[in-house]
């Protein structure tokens, strides 16, 4: 029972948990959705204000996991300033890039709700 | 037998998979258990020695494996004391309750049209029923046929996390066709008093179903003193392999029961445009069936017999007694259970602050085997007002050093969050 065995919740990610980027709401969004992982309950919100196809500003709230939250926090960063059109060619493999941890596979859903959220938020 | 946790160290030795993980705590057996090496070598012994069809050929070795499928069924009988020709095999434990719905219609007495569950029921043993309840009501709802829809209703759980009898007894009427529930809850450890419900079930006439998936492989389980209608279990969650469970059913009704799956094996003759149905139980058991698994279930009924019900049942107490004592000491655990007395050995928890799946993802990176989530049971959780728990859930093999484990990576957990 050794710490350094941790391979999902090392401290970039439990540090990003506690303090996430972009959490909150936006008023008067442009695009919004929420999704919903009925497995377990966990629940994101993306909002958006778009200006010219781009994404201006974008924030997350709601509830969820570890993993949900930490990938909520780094793909809202990351699109932020984006063209529209990019964001929605976002994949599943572009948050576990920016995570840097191996994520096992019964935890994937976890990940993908924030990703979802945002592809449906951008329809 | 004294049963300790010295028996319970040694006994993991009879499972190869602690052998091949040596620092596996293994707290998921409400999912499946693990199987002992004896179980193993009988699939080994079936396959190398007398493999053949079941009830098919002359042959010696085909006639070995019929005589063996036989003696399983014989096996599991008596460990439940019921009859043989009481005991039909299936799958698991979902299989026998979606044949039992979708067959049941046959035998429902006359003017009867609710169906009575609990809100603690596994998804196994809910959505079954309100298909037929979906089913039935579409039979009645034929262009100038009589409307008529079947109903569910459910006994209500108490804060407490026990059955309210009272609500039982309002529930269960003249109008209540069947009544199906779960001995012990597999997401709350609670144990029901079945035989209270299947009494009320029967003074209304009523069918009763006991869902024993988490009660036949960890206590004494007597039909005969139940009086229940019909029993499922699995066998994979009592050191038997995947792949088969068992529906008892009392032989009145099956003999009347519609047979729910059709081919070969379950006929007495057949012309090309109708069928006689064999006697009870092959009239349940289309096809080619599972003899490897039959077989080997009835080792692990033996393993189980040899170290007996009794010491199991007790082991396991002790073993929530003192989980119970430790947890309880952490004010951030919220503990979903009823009590010693009336709990099995499965315990369901959150640590305030963390996610479910956060934890259980935690605990396999401190190599604990522990389940999390909705145990399949959403209705339960939404009545709970939580998404899901983490659950631990004992075994025989399960040792005081197990749980030690399983409460310093509480506490480890619970340090990453601050």
């Amino acid at each position: 029972m050794n710490d350094s065995h941790d391979r999902m919740y090392k401290e970039h990610i439990m540090e990003l948990y506690k303090s996430p980027a972009n959490y909150g709401e936006l008023e008067n969004p442009t695009h919004k959705h929420t999704e919903t992982n009925s497995s377990c309950g966990d629940e994101i919100t993306m909002h958006f204000i778009v200006k010219n196809g781009k994404i201006f500003d974008v924030k997350f709230s709601g509830s969820g996991c570890v993993m949900s939250i930490v990938s909520s926090s780094l793909l809202t960063d990351k699109i932020k300033g984006m063209k529209i059109e990019d964001a929605k060619k976002l994949t599943k493999d572009d948050v576990l890039k920016l995570l840097k941890i191996n994520v096992n596979p019964a935890r994937l859903k976890c990940v993908t709700v924030p990703l979802y959220a945002i592809k449906n938020s951008l329809k | 037998m004294d049963f300790n946790n010295e028996t319970a160290k040694k006994l993991k030795a009879d499972f190869p998979i602690f052998s091949n993980h040596k620092d596996l705590v293994y707290l998921d057996n409400g999912a499946t258990t693990q199987k002992p090496r004896q179980v193993i070598e009988k699939i080994k012994e079936f396959y190398e020695n007398y493999n053949a069809n079941a009830s098919r050929g002359v042959y010696s070795i085909s006639e070995k494996a019929t005589e063996q499928y036989a003696k399983a069924r014989e096996t599991i009988a008596n460990f439940i004391n019921a009859d043989s020709d009481e005991i039909i095999l299936t799958k698991n434990t979902t299989d026998s309750l979606n044949s039992l719905a979708y067959a049941i219609d046959s035998i429902i007495p006359k003017g009867k049209d609710e169906i009575v569950l609990t809100e603690m029921e596994h998804h196994s043993n809910l959505i079954p029923w309100q298909q037929l309840a979906k089913r039935k009501s579409e039979i009645f709802t034929f262009p100038g046929g009589k409307r008529k829809n079947m109903k569910l209703k459910f006994i209500k759980i108490k804060s407490d996390f026990t059955l309210d009898i009272e609500d039982a007894k309002e529930k269960i009427t003249s109008k209540t066709a069947i009544v199906s529930l779960t001995h012990v809850s597999n997401a709350l450890g609670t144990i029901n008093p079945i035989k209270e419900i299947i009494i009320l079930a029967k003074e209304k006439n009523a069918l009763s179903v006991i869902d024993a998936t988490q009660s036949v492989p960890h206590m004494t389980v007597n039909v005969k003193d139940l009086g229940c209608d019909f029993l499922v279990f699995s066998g994979h969650k009592m050191l038997g392999p995947t792949g088969i469970g068992i529906l008892y059913g009392k032989k009145g009704l099956l003999e009347n029961l519609s047979p729910f799956d059709f081919g070969g094996g379950m006929i007495k003759s057949v012309s090309l445009d109708s069928a006689e149905w064999a006697e009870i139980p092959e009239k349940f058991e289309a096809g080619t069936v599972n003899i490897a698994d039959a077989v080997a279930l009835a080792e692990a009924i033996r393993y189980l017999e040899k170290i007996g019900m009794k010491n199991i049942e007790h082991w396991e107490k002790e073993l929530m007694k003192y989980s119970l004592e430790k947890l309880r000491k952490l004010d951030y655990v919220e503990i979903y259970n009823p009590g010693l007395e009336k709990t099995s050995g499965i315990l369901s928890f959150n640590i305030k602050g963390v996610h479910p799946h956060d934890a259980a993802s935690m605990f396999d990176e401190y190599g604990i085997a522990i389940r999390a989530g909705h145990h399949c049971c959403m209705p339960l959780m939404k009545k709970l007002g939580i998404s899901g728990t983490i659950r631990a859930s004992f075994y025989l093999y399960n040792t005081f050093e197990d749980v030690d484990k399983l409460v310093e990576a509480i506490k480890k957990i619970k340090e990453k969050f601050k």
